[in-house]
């Protein structure tokens, strides 16, 4: 077995449990477990895009994408929990 | 080196795995803040440890480093912030029904 078959592996197994996270925020009871589900999820797709740049044998271009992605996902998160902190929802 | 990184992705994995369980499964916000904030950054710092393995001693390597270190610092700080935001608005942690438990 390769490594890329190995890596390829990896990330269909993360991408099957992102739906775990995607049911969460479809049932979620309070608007923070949402958040959670998306932040989560974004934490998955972080690892996902390294995985498959690891597949594509060009890890040092998605190493710089999936960095981005990070940051976006960490600040979106703080916002979103501040927001509705504010605004006083909870469904 | 086939074997290290099957090692550290299924190590990873299982991880994974272990943070999905506790997010369908645990029973109110707060348990499902602790599945995501601990389990699922071990598990992002063992997948990332295969791919840094597999990417050698370069460049790349210490940028996915980076971005193993900034997900261990924002993952348990995000929860953090949703955690505190959730309570201070009143969302009830789960306690167990008195009637239903038997002790």
């Amino acid at each position: 077995m390769t490594a890329a078959a190995l890596f390829l592996a990896a990330a269909v197994a993360l991408l099957l449990l992102t739906g775990v996270y995607v049911y969460r925020v479809g049932i979620g009871p309070t608007v923070f477990d949402r958040i959670l589900g998306v932040s989560g999820f974004g934490t998955k797709t972080t690892v996902v895009l390294l995985l498959m740049g690891a597949v594509y044998e060009r890890v040092d271009m998605f190493v710089d994408i999936s960095l981005g992605y990070a940051i976006l996902s960490f600040v979106g998160a703080l916002a979103a929990a501040r927001y509705f902190e504010r605004s006083g929802e909870q469904r | 080196m086939i074997a290290l990184l099957t090692l550290l992705l299924l190590a990873g994995l299982f991880f994974h795995g272990v943070a999905a369980l506790g997010v369908i499964r645990l029973p109110d916000f707060y348990a499902r803040l602790h599945a995501v904030g601990k389990a699922e950054t071990l598990g992002v710092i063992l997948t990332l440890g295969a791919v840094m393995v597999w990417a050698g001693p370069s460049l790349t390597a210490v940028k996915v480093g980076f971005v193993a270190l900034f997900l261990f610092l924002a993952n348990p700080t995000s929860t953090h912030a949703l955690g505190r935001a959730a309570f201070r608005l009143g969302v009830k942690p789960w306690r167990r029904e008195p009637e239903s438990g038997r002790e």
